[in-house]
């Protein structure tokens, strides 16, 4: 009998909830207008868009001028990077320094390094303990008189780890009052909105990207919160859309999905729990059933949904593949899985050993996952590890 | 992304498990990504009796093992020198360009313990 299919890979992406895609629905047949036009039909999209970026103004507790959509959150958070670095330039001609983590996405750190290698910015790559966590302290040592961009992620897509954001937003807003130019602080809260506060004045951030995809909304959409005044120049010139700063016609099912999703987070805030509670069922049972398996990470501070765990002798997409087999979903961090043959650099900055990186598996669960699905993967990974274990005589 | 036969061969690997009292062991390293490859043989006749391998690694290198071992088993020392790793790629229908590294690791493993037999020979005889 076709074993159903187990899905526990949330951090990679989430189906899109119904009510969200019913919304989404008309604006692909009868609402198909385009915003910019007068006319009614094209009032209509630009009514919807309005109204999504009145959705997620809410969720951030900003002002709705200070919402633009964007493609995905790697879009976001590549013209952070470069917007911000390039409008210093053109303001004060100056090189600015960037702080980011080490345990960074790759859609932060990427561009980063192409500022360095070109000589327009200098970067610093905070480290970060075991768990995963930046120290403030360290932060604070490598903040320089031409340090102008700190990107700090809230919580962390392989690992889970979330950053004290609303402490950096503090430190920094101490340091920015005493010069007069200013840090600007971002953080890409992708992982986070599902679970977290996102209040960005409390988190005390400048810019803020997520994603409709991650959230239980359509892939292909983004935003990026910007707060008034942040210097930052346009991504895309063009027909002048979002406040002329992302040209192109709006993408309106993905923007009022996104909309809808940001929307409905608050109603799957009761389910947090739950996560949890299966979350650490499912880490529990790993480790008491599964000799020589290693929790990654810290319990504490991590997204109620995420575990990581490192199962010796076994190689990471070897278990992906097991348990493909059986119709479960889950993720590696094991080099022979990744395009570049080498470990994620986020377990490397963990000071996880090649070897443990190699044998690791990541869970993320999701509203959708019950305690049955628990129970099979419990019931059927043991064998699977033994049996790795044994091909690999470890 | 991975061919029927690759799947089939890492969810049934054959020849696989450490070899009691073999004749050569090969032992390689996958530099690319850490893998951990190990062939061991037994020779009669100048010829591969038996063959066995332990493997840490991924679906592609488990199933190269396993392929290479059948594709070498019964095969003289020279016939087995040759199998490239193209050959083994191909007898498994195919296998992703990123994973061709994994095939490689397998024919230097088999050569490498067809050397080691070579030495091991020429030192007791
Ligand atoms: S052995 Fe690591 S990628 Fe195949």
């Amino acid at each position: 009998m076709a074993q159903k299919q187990i899905y526990l890979d949330y951090a990679a992406t989430t189906p899109v909830d119904l009510t969200v895609f019913k919304k989404m629905q008309p604006y692909f047949f009868e609402q198909y207008g385009n915003p910019s036009t007068i006319y009614s039909l094209g009032e209509k999209a630009s009514q919807a868009v309005e109204n999504a970026r009145g959705q997620i103004a809410d969720f951030l507790k900003c002002s709705s001028n200070e919402i633009y959509f964007t493609g995905s959150a790697s879009e976001s958070d590549n013209w952070v990077i470069y917007g911000v670095i390039d409008k210093i330039w053109e303001q004060e001609n100056k090189k600015s320094h960037i702080i980011i983590s080490s345990i960074e996405h790759k859609a932060v750190i990427a561009p980063a390094r192409y500022h360095e290698k070109n000589n327009l910015a200098e970067l610093t790559l905070l480290p970060v303990n075991e768990y995963g966590l930046i120290e403030l302290t360290e932060l604070e040592k490598a903040i320089k008189n031409n340090t102008r961009l700190i990107s700090i992620m809230y919580a962390n897509s392989e690992i889970g780890t979330i950053q004290p954001i609303r402490e950096i937003g503090e430190l920094i807003r101490k340091i920015n009052s005493k010069r007069k130019e200013k840090i600007i602080f971002h953080t890409d809260a992708v992982q986070a909105v599902n679970y977290l506060d996102c209040n960005v004045q409390n988190l005390g951030v400048d810019l803020l990207s997520l994603s409709g995809h991650k959230i239980y909304g359509p892939k292909g959409i983004g935003a990026l919160y910007i707060k008034k005044g942040t210097p930052i120049v346009s991504l895309i010139r063009g027909g002048g859309q979002e406040k002329d700063m992302r040209s192109g016609t709006e993408n309106v099912p993905g923007i009022v999905g996104l909309g809808e999703a940001i929307k409905k987070v608050r109603d799957c805030k009761t389910k947090i729990q739950s996560i949890k509670k299966l979350r650490n069922k499912l880490i529990t049972g790993i480790l008491k059933d599964i000799p020589d398996s290693q929790f990654n990470g810290s319990l504490g501070k991590r997204l109620p949904n995420n575990a990581h765990i490192s199962f010796r002798g076994a190689e990471g997409e070897s278990i992906v593949m097991e348990l493909s087999q059986r119709n479960i979903f889950v993720s590696t961090g094991s080099a022979c899985a990744s395009n570049s043959l080498s470990p994620s650099h986020v377990l490397t900055a963990l000071g996880l050993s090649h070897e443990q990186s190699h044998c690791s598996v990541r869970f993320t669960l999701g509203k959708h996952t019950t305690n049955n699905d628990i129970d099979f993967v419990l019931k059927v990974l043991p064998g699977i590890i033994k049996r790795l274990r044994k091909i690999s005589g470890k | 992304m991975y061919s029927k036969k690759v799947i089939k061969h890492f969810q049934n690997p054959s020849n696989m498990g450490k070899m009691k009292n073999p004749d050569a062991v090969g032992k390689v390293g996958n530099p690319k990504c850490g893998d951990i490859m190990k062939l061991y043989i037994k020779v009669k006749d100048n010829k591969i009796k038996d063959i066995s391998f332990e493997t840490m690694g991924c679906v592609a290198a488990i199933s190269t093992s396993s392929m290479i071992t059948d594709m070498a088993k019964g095969k003289t020392l020279d016939k087995a020198m040759k199998i490239s790793y193209n050959d083994v790629a191909e007898e498994l229908g195919k296998l992703p360009p990123i994973k061709m590294h994994c095939a490689n690791l397998a024919v230097k493993a088999l050569q490498k313990a067809i050397k080691n037999y070579g030495c091991s020979k020429a030192t007791t005889h």
